[in-house]
């Protein structure tokens, strides 16, 4: 027996070496940021603010109930993010938090998001965050993403449903506006996603997950991305059509929006595997742009209405 | 064989679990993130619980 060490290995308890960082890391910070501008979105949809402390209180609550989802999701999928090269050094993988501290981590998080949104804000938003974060991680982490190339389809609707935990948060109440935005968010989260997917052919085949392109083939990967873009066109110029923006919002939708059919068309006629590869990447790219803009657009709409400048 | 004798061997069963100087520092930070998320929470729940109070306290005349 080693000096170094007094305990047997293998008897010797695994104690943690994470930093507080490596917590943080698995609350998927760059997911739980699009979370809090998309609630952000809806909740300025609503006709007349809370207080600017309820607000932030709600917007903190919500991001918290998105990382607590992102923590439970690598908690699950410990398995197959070690086998990826993308996702290998995530705090699990690597060694430096357990499975047991990240399923605590994730679950203790999630309730405290829930009660604290529906104290700062009402039950409804409470209970439709509960429900997204029991989307999120039992409907699409453990039950689709495994099973079906349909998992990014179906469970796009938990990244699509902060506009709604947003604008219930404000008003109590449910609108044709935050479904509007639940329905872009959920007609863009396919072809963004299969066009990562197309890039990462090789390492969703290495772990056995059916995405598309791996399930279908790349021809019907890139028509379907195709037929959502047709979709997506004209549903992102809905807010304008259904009068909760302006006509500037309307032009930049139309505009994004032949943009990214121009992109989807491109990648569906690449013929070799180089420019299908260069196509999938500057639709990855651009269909992040277009969500971005169009929802910074009807943020800076709102804010701009409630001070009584626009 | 182990090359400590009895009396460094009963000193470590006594020690419990020693930390690593790696582990000692996670612990420590991990500690001052706990406290200060804690003492976060609970100004922000006391704030909160002020503002919700409504015009009676947040907006009382002084």
């Amino acid at each position: 027996m080693s000096d170094a060490s007094y305990f047997d290995e293998s008897t010797t308890p695994k104690l943690p070496v994470a930093a507080p960082l490596d917590f943080i890391a698995l609350l998927k910070p760059r997911v739980m940021s699009l979370v809090v501008f998309t609630a952000l979105a809806g909740f300025l949809l609503a006709p007349t603010l809370p207080h600017p402390l309820l607000v932030f209180a709600a917007l903190l609550a919500i991001a918290v109930g998105a990382g607590a989802s992102g923590a439970l999701n690598m908690w699950y999928d410990a398995d197959i993010d070690a086998v990826m090269r993308r996702t290998r050094l995530r705090p699990i993988p690597a060694g430096r938090i357990d499975t047991d501290a990240a399923l605590a981590f994730g679950v203790i998080l999630s309730v405290l998001s829930v009660f604290t949104l529906g104290f700062v804000s009402n039950w409804l938003a409470a209970a439709l965050l509960a429900f997204t974060i029991f989307f999120y991680v039992v409907i699409y982490t453990m039950w689709l993403k495994r099973l079906t190339p349909l998992n990014i389809v179906i469970g796009g609707a938990a990244g699509a449903l902060p506009p709604i935990v947003g604008y219930a948060a404000a008003t109590g109440d449910v609108s044709i506006a935050s479904l509007m935005l639940f329905t872009i968010i959920f007609i863009w989260t396919p072809p963004h996603f299969w066009s990562l997917a197309i890039l990462k052919l090789d390492e969703y085949g290495s772990v056995g997950l059916p995405m598309l392109p791996n399930v279908s083939g790349l021809r019907r990967t890139r028509l379907e991305i195709l037929i959502y873009c047709v979709v997506l066109a004209p549903t992102g110029v809905g807010p304008w059509l259904l009068g909760f923006a302006s006509w500037l919002y309307g032009v930049a939708a139309i505009g994004l929006g032949l943009g990214l059919l121009y992109l989807a068309a491109q990648l569906f006629f690449a013929q070799e595997d180089a420019a299908i590869q260069k196509a999938a990447r500057q639709m990855f790219a651009f269909s992040i742009f277009y969500l971005f803009t169009l929802f910074l657009m009807l943020t800076i709409e709102r804010v701009l209405s409630l001070m009584g400048l626009f | 064989m182990s090359d400590k004798g009895p009396k460094d061997e009963a000193q470590s069963s006594q020690q419990g679990i020693v930390l690593t100087p790696e582990q000692m520092r996670g612990r420590r930070a991990r500690n001052i993130a706990i406290g200060l998320g804690v003492t976060f929470l609970a100004v922000l729940f006391y704030a909160v619980t002020i503002v919700r109070l409504g015009g009676a306290v947040a907006n009382r005349s002084i």
